[in-house]
């Protein structure tokens, strides 16, 4: 049992010193001033807090709900029939599911430069169209809202295959047939039973997409090209080159609060399914 | 409906790999415009003649070695001592850190370094980049050694006790050993977490110790350019080789 204690100990130590202390600092910072110079001043104050309910902010906090549900919702409409796809292949489902996970494995910085390379003036698909005569202008495809919400589905679009090929898989596969003897088409038989059926794995997905796209930050900012500004683009923006760490500060704390509470809510889901 | 699934699976699985291989290809290509020359290997040549990308990938290899030694030692003892007996603070702020938006991480061990060095006059650089990958790489670590470890079996180290060895004992000749294809894997996922990182990296990285990630995004943000498709085709070649040992080593 003392074993025990010494093998979790420096994961302790560095989860306190690495994770605690800078959350208690950024904490902290959030009720404090900015100082003339750009430092952290006193007096306490609630100020920080207060700024977020102007509309310039608020408006941004929204775009950021809106950007990560359209990004889950349109992953869930791609990743559904993908993962019914593997999930019925007979003989190559491990290959599959590979081909999944590689571009996950290959850089993130790399996948968000590839559409960056593919949607510019004079990328792929401009020249191609121009070729092809459909157009006679490049079409203004990067740096706009569109370009940030492809780049977000392309990088989290496994995690939505994932879980819901994982549920798919342990889905009873008489329950689809019963349907079948029953009467019902295929696609009645999709949409009435298997759909239902793998709720547990879209809400996974749907969790594991839309956490880290609230949060985004290098998408909007290379995709966007600092037109579509999100939080995470305000937080870093106010801690560089905005020097308004306070604001910084309470603008990250409201972040985290909103990923807790979605993780939390999950979680309490999910022990509520299991008992 | 199984033909329009298998068309859609089609176009699904061209949609996730046609956008690095269409890189890939043009990192070949002569000109610097989306339109096909000749073959050439000219973009890779600039990519040795560039000092500064040479130096941020040597930074970048030491920040990913070092932080994955430590992360792998720290992670795989923590996840036998939570197998023994697990604790809920304990998973509970790994997966928070997990889930913590990366900038939120960023700008909090950046405020973190900023306080310690009122009182120390130290600077950012390399130490503090690897001190914060080794902090998000943790969690990663843990949780795949953890796997791992839900299918040995606890007689096994009963086992051992009853032959007469002591806990240490047990754990260093009976239980690591049976871990060694999750540790690897383990230490693989952290390698490529680690040499991938830029938003965190980026906050906390001083100004003479910019990785491969950082100099890319500098790059990127000046727009495309071929020499970027020639790094991401060399990145992108290297994390599969990764891959593919690592799956070879789980298989085995």
């Amino acid at each position: 049992m003392k074993l025990r204690f010494w093998f979790i100990l420096p994961t302790w130590v560095w989860l306190t010193g690495l994770f605690g202390a800078p959350f208690a600092i950024v904490l902290a910072y959030s009720f404090l001033t900015r100082g003339y110079y750009g430092g952290v001043v006193q007096p306490w104050t609630l100020e920080n807090y207060q700024r977020l309910v102007d509309p310039l902010y608020l408006r941004i906090l929204l775009r950021s709900f809106i950007m990560a549900f359209a990004a889950t919702g349109l992953c869930l409409i791609l990743a559904f029939p993908a993962a019914v796809f593997i999930s019925r292949s007979a003989k190559h489902k491990h290959l599959y599911i590979q081909l999944v996970m590689l571009p996950f494995w290959t850089s993130f910085l790399v996948r968000t430069y590839a559409w960056l390379f593919l949607l510019r003036d004079t990328g792929l698909v401009n020249t191609v169209l121009q070729r092809v005569g459909i157009i006679h202008s490049p079409l203004p495809l990067l740096y706009n809202d569109g370009a940030v919400l492809l780049g977000l589905v392309y990088a989290y679009l496994p995690f939505m295959v994932l879980p819901i090929y994982a549920t798919l898989e342990r889905l009873d596969p008489s329950l689809p047939e019963a349907a079948a003897d029953l009467g019902a088409r295929p696609w009645a038989t999709l949409l009435h039973v298997i759909v239902p059926l793998s709720r547990p794995g879209i809400v996974a997905g749907a969790v594991l997409v839309f956490i880290p796209c609230l949060g985004a930050y290098l998408t909007p900012d290379l995709l966007g090209g600092g037109r579509t500004v999100l939080v995470g683009n305000l937080v870093q923006a106010q801690f560089t080159t905005g020097r308004d760490w306070p604001f910084g500060s309470a603008v990250s704390m409201i972040l985290m609060l909103l990923v807790t509470i979605l993780v939390w809510a999950f979680l309490r889901r999910e022990s509520e399914h299991l008992a | 409906m199984k033909r329009w699934l298998t068309v859609y699976a089609v176009g699904f699985f061209a949609f996730l790999h046609l956008p690095l291989l269409t890189l890939a290809v043009f990192s070949f290509n002569s000109s610097r415009f989306t339109v096909w020359e000749r073959f050439s290997l000219d973009w890779y040549r600039a990519i040795f003649r560039d000092p500064q990308l040479i130096e941020a990938t040597w930074n970048s290899t030491i920040v990913a070695i070092v932080a994955t030694a430590i992360s792998t030692v720290v992670g795989t003892l923590c996840a036998y001592g939570l197998w023994k007996r697990g604790s809920r603070l304990v998973t509970g702020t790994l997966y928070l850190s997990l889930v913590t938006p990366e900038i939120v991480t960023g700008i909090s061990l950046l405020a973190l370094f900023q306080w310690i060095f009122r009182w120390l006059h130290w600077h950012l650089g390399l130490y503090t980049v690897i001190l914060a990958h080794v902090a998000f790489s943790i969690a990663y670590v843990v949780i795949v050694v953890s796997a791992r470890l839900r299918t040995v079996s606890r007689s096994l180290e009963e086992a051992a006790m009853d032959l007469g060895a002591n806990e240490w004992e047990a754990f260093f000749y009976v239980i690591l050993p049976a871990l060694g294809p999750g540790i690897v894997a383990a230490a693989l996922l952290a390698l490529t977490v680690s040499f991938d990182d830029f938003v965190i990296t980026s906050m906390v990285a001083g100004v003479d110790s910019e990785t491969l990630p950082m100099v890319i995004y500098a790059m990127a943000r000046r727009g495309a350019s071929p020499v970027i498709n020639a790094i991401s085709a060399l990145v992108t070649v290297f994390f599969g080789i990764f891959v593919l040992i690592s799956e070879r080593i789980r298989e085995s």
